[in-house]
């Protein structure tokens, strides 16, 4: 199929080698347990297997076939066709890593120019060349801290109002640190974090506190006031961010933080329910040498010719092992490329017109949704393209009866967080038109009367 | 020739994409809440193809030739994987839809995890981890709150032999570990003397990878894992190295208790540059209960007229959530594909001509490139890349002159045990014809490392780009091509 040994090529190759079958080379396995049986079911051909995988993917509802109001960390957006028409192109999705970057300068350049677009969209000054997806990045924003104060200030304050994934991620990477000390403040209210609340907590034993701009919940909160009252106590602050956001909202950079990650999948990445996606990671240029994962740097060859190559390279856990701080070894190659594929295609005027049109329709569905009698939009600050709606029965109900009239609604977020039941987090992009929007609303005041 | 940066190519004004307006009453987000300035290019769609295309040819791919690095598992990655990864009943699958829409998908994850169970012989399997690293780190946590759950805390210790990847010791360090390096003996195995020296009951466990990083397999694994859990210690299985194991032995029944699985290697998901990969991981049945949330299962079983129900499932004393979602979705779909494809019998040729290849390879450079470990090697083989009589070539001007050759070099200065490695895997996808020419290319460098040395120590004379000034972009550290406030 895919190895294009002939039989009498075969019996040449064993001769070279000098042993009589195939058999012989694997001699060091032992015997007991060489060639088990797998009990797997026979090999298929490709149309066979096409027909196979179609099965699958026909017993799938999809958001194009059903109309979906779902955000909560993943995002349908449109995908420009030249964002997949490039990436199909198999100079960069069969290359490995860039280790040898005289034959690799296509990816070296594309990961380059992400850091520099990443840079730019979050205000800050450096990025690193990404990381699995936002809940890692956002995990290695603690990492980066913690080493940053050498494990003397063992405390991590979360905002509740930090997506419930990122946070469970972050515990999971850091809890066999010394001394660590990581708290969620704000689970309890009836809303939860704001980030005023936050800042009462820093203390000088504080290394990091992670809030989310614009929150899980959607809202926008100026972070400026308490950017300031983090660096005073000398604590670091880290700004979870989406990126179709930033193409309206101030930066995270401007208001003061000093680690700005997210999940880059609204950048051209399909949902492909739930994976790949990609990390970002960006930070100022005084944390640049402490930044995990991968970093491209430019410069040049004997001649004079700029290039790129994979820097600072001697951080990292092929060299260091067990002295380095991660044990990173890919980044999210692929997916950082379509990003940067992306935003060069929508560009400066582009990402505001997506951006603009993700907070109308988000406006206009809030406006229309509020009115449904028993339903209201509970937001005490501006949001972006997600808000919480509180509805008269429990979430899951309403969902099933949207579900029968071709509807996923929102998110229930009364799975994370007990005092938010009956309260569903809706979502609108630029693919949710004004006819969607009402038809939801119709939708929800129909199987609500009753 | 350079490609200049897209911000170069920027000119005001321009559009890629346009977006239709707005069909709702508009509204107003607070001036104060705006950013002034949004400093991204401006360029058409042919600008932004043109440019990423003038890119992907300044790249060495598998579509283009051998890439024989070693421990990377570089085989040729099918097209019918990428047309399968974009079925829109895939591609447009939110992560949060209800599980009964989405049946498909969960099924399908049910069905690569039970075989890649059978495929490496184990009880219970997770898809969640990103990568091989996050695989590794999943599995050691594993083995913290194993000990952990049994009262055991002075379980301070891994064992890692010298031979086994960074990653290993790196994983152990950030989960808390006392890393513990093991030498390997004359045969390049593990030394048994003195693994038996250091197992007590302070070892939480041993980080193996079989074949090892010299392409070995360990002729004392069932004694190695003996040792080891005699001592009260699990073993860990790094599975980078599994395409040489299919069919061939199922590291479950040597004792292996955990093992991480690379999609992206052994099961043909593409590289991608430098990712996304995948990094499922496997345990024992006694390991089960501490598996990453949530596990997809069957939560009601098939009737005569309905499939099963599939669900996600909390395990009762999980290690938690190591990455959002469920894993990196769309590489099972290509790695699912590719097992389907080729069935039981099928898989096992995959091993068999990986290692046919690597043998025939080394045959044929063997006596010109000193093998520091006389055996029949597994999937790929590490030899020196120097002489004793030219002390001024080293591995890596080897390295650079192969690019002159039209051939990726293989993976060089790993293992570090071997003095000037170079680390070779040709994979089952080469034919004899493509690995003689490999051959023929390193056999030519080696007679021109003594004739003409200078062809290498100048080389790479053919590429894009000579060879980099790696220190100076580490000294200068230069990581974006245009900021607002260069101006």
């Amino acid at each position: 199929m895919f190895s294009p040994h002939t039989p009498s090529e075969t019996v040449e190759m064993l001769k070279n080698i000098g042993v009589k079958s195939i058999e012989d080379l694997f001699k060091d396995v032992p015997q007991k347990y060489r060639f088990p049986k797998l009990n797997l079911p026979e090999g298929l051909t490709e149309m066979e297997a096409l027909a196979e995988m179609h099965e699958y993917a026909g017993s799938n509802e999809t958001v194009k076939g059903l109309l979906s109001f779902l955000g909560a960390g993943a995002y349908h957006h449109y995908i420009p066709a030249g964002v997949d028409s490039l990436l199909r192109r198999s100079e960069f999705y069969t290359a490995y890593t860039p280790y040898q970057p005289e034959v690799a300068q296509g990816t070296l350049q594309a990961i380059f120019e992400f850091q520099t677009l990443i840079a730019n969209l979050t205000g800050m000054e450096v990025s690193n060349a990404s990381h699995y997806d936002g809940a890692t990045a956002t995990a290695e924003a603690g990492v980066m801290a913690y080493h940053n104060f050498r494990g003397k200030r063992p405390g991590i304050l979360l905002s509740s109002a930090v997506n419930p994934q990122y946070r469970e991620v972050l515990c999971s990477y850091l809890c066999g640190y010394e001394n660590i000390n990581i708290q969620t403040i704000g689970e309890d209210f009836t809303i939860p974090g704001n980030p005023d609340d936050l800042a009462a907590h820093v203390d000088n034993e504080t290394a990091l506190v992670v809030v989310q701009y614009p929150d899980f919940f959607g809202r926008i909160f100026d972070l400026t006031a308490m950017a300031q009252k983090v660096h005073e106590k000398g604590s670091l602050l880290a700004v979870v961010t989406n990126p179709i956001a930033l193409g309206l909202l101030k930066t995270p950079g401007e208001m003061g933080a000093d680690i700005v990650v997210g999940e880059g999948q609204p950048l051209g990445i399909p949902l492909s329910y739930g994976g790949p996606y990609l990390g970002f990671f960006a930070t100022k240029k005084e944390f640049a040498r402490k930044i995990s994962g991968r970093l491209v740097g430019e410069t040049s060859d004997a001649q004079g010719r700029r290039g790129y190559v994979l820097t600072l390279t001697a951080r990292e856990q092929h060299i260091r092992r067990e002295k380095s701080t991660s044990n990173i070894c890919t980044n999210q190659g692929l997916m950082a490329l379509a990003a940067t594929i992306y935003l060069s295609l929508v560009g400066k005027s582009g990402l505001k017109q997506v951006a603009n049109l993700c907070f109308q329709k988000a406006h206009y569905a809030a406006d229309v949704l509020g009115q449904v009698p028993g339903f209201s939009v509970l937001s005490d600050a501006p949001f972006f393209h997600e808000f919480i709606l509180k509805c008269p029965r429990p979430v899951e109900a309403i969902n099933t009866l949207l579900l029968e009239r071709d509807i996923i609604g929102g998110y229930d977020l009364g799975k994370d967080c007990e005092a938010l039941a009956n309260h569903m987090l809706i979502c609108v992009t630029e693919m949710t038109s004004k006819d969607d929007i009402d038809y939801l609303a119709s939708v929800l005041e129909e199987v609500t009367h009753d | 020739m350079t490609e200049p940066t897209i911000y170069e190519l920027s000119s005001a004004g321009r559009t890629g994409v346009r977006f239709p307006e707005p069909d709702v009453p508009l509204t107003h987000l607070p001036q104060s809440l705006m950013r002034e300035v949004l400093p991204l290019p401006e360029l058409s769609e042919v600008d932004v193809i043109r440019h990423f295309t003038h890119l992907s040819s300044l790249n060495y791919c598998i579509d283009s030739g051998l890439y024989p690095l070693g421990s990377c598992t570089m085989k040729y990655n099918p097209k019918i994987n990428e047309e399968i990864a974009r079925l829109e009943g895939f591609a447009y699958t939110h992560p949060l839809q209800p599980e009964s829409t989405i049946q498909g998908n969960l099924a399908l994850m049910y069905d690569l995890q039970e075989t890649l169970k059978e495929i490496a012989g184990f009880a219970a399997v997770t898809l969640q981890p990103a990568a091989g690293a996050q695989g590794e780190f999943t599995g050691v946590m594993i083995i913290r709150d194993y000990h952990r759950s049994r009262g055991d805390a002075k379980r301070t210790k891994i064992l890692i032999p010298d031979s086994a990847h960074g990653t290993n010791p790196a994983t152990s360090a950030m989960s808390g570990f006392e890393v513990v390096p093991l030498p390997s003996d004359a045969r390049g195995n593990v030394d048994l003397a003195k693994l038996r020296e250091v197992c007590d009951d302070t070892v939480a466990g041993l980080m193996l990878t079989n074949p090892n990083t010299l392409g070995l397999f360990d002729e004392n694994v069932i004694e190695v894992i003996n040792i080891v859990h005699q001592a009260g210690g699990l073993v860990y299985g790094d599975g980078a190295n599994l395409n040489a194991l299919l069919g061939i032995v199922r590291p479950g029944d040597l004792g292996i208790d955990i093992m991480h699985f690379n999609l992206h290697k052994t099961f043909s998901t593409p590289h991608g540059g430098g990712g996304p990969g995948s990094g499922p991981v496997g345990v024992s049945a006694h390991l089960a209960d501490f598996l990453p949330t949530p596990l997809v299962g069957i939560v009601e079983k098939a009737t005569a007229d309905l499939p099963p129900l599939y669900g996600f499932i909390k395990p009762p004393k999980t290690i938690g959530r190591v990455k959002s979602f469920f894993g990196q979705f769309g590489m099972f779909v290509r790695a699912y594909t590719y097992i389907r494809m080729h069935g039981p019998e099928g898989l096992r040729k995959v091993s068999e001509y990986a290692v046919l290849n690597a043998n025939y390879l080394l045959a044929k450079m063997g006596d010109v490139y000193h093998l520091p470990y006389k055996r029949t090697c597994m999937h790929e083989f590490v030899v020196e890349g120097c002489w004793p009589d030219i002390p001024e070539i080293h591995a890596l001007d080897i390295a650079k002159r192969l690019m002159d050759y039209k051939f990726h070099p293989p993976t060089n200065y790993f293992p570090l045990i071997v003095h000037e490695a170079l680390m070779i895997e040709p994979t089952e996808t080469e034919s004899k014809q493509s690995l003689d020419a490999f051959a023929e290319a390193m056999l030519a460098i080696a007679k021109e490392a003594r004739e003409t040395p200078e062809l290498l120590k100048e080389a790479p004379h053919d590429t894009p780009i000579g060879r980099l000034d790696e220190v100076k972009a580490a000294k200068e550290l230069v990581l974006c091509c245009w900021l607002p406030d260069d101006k």
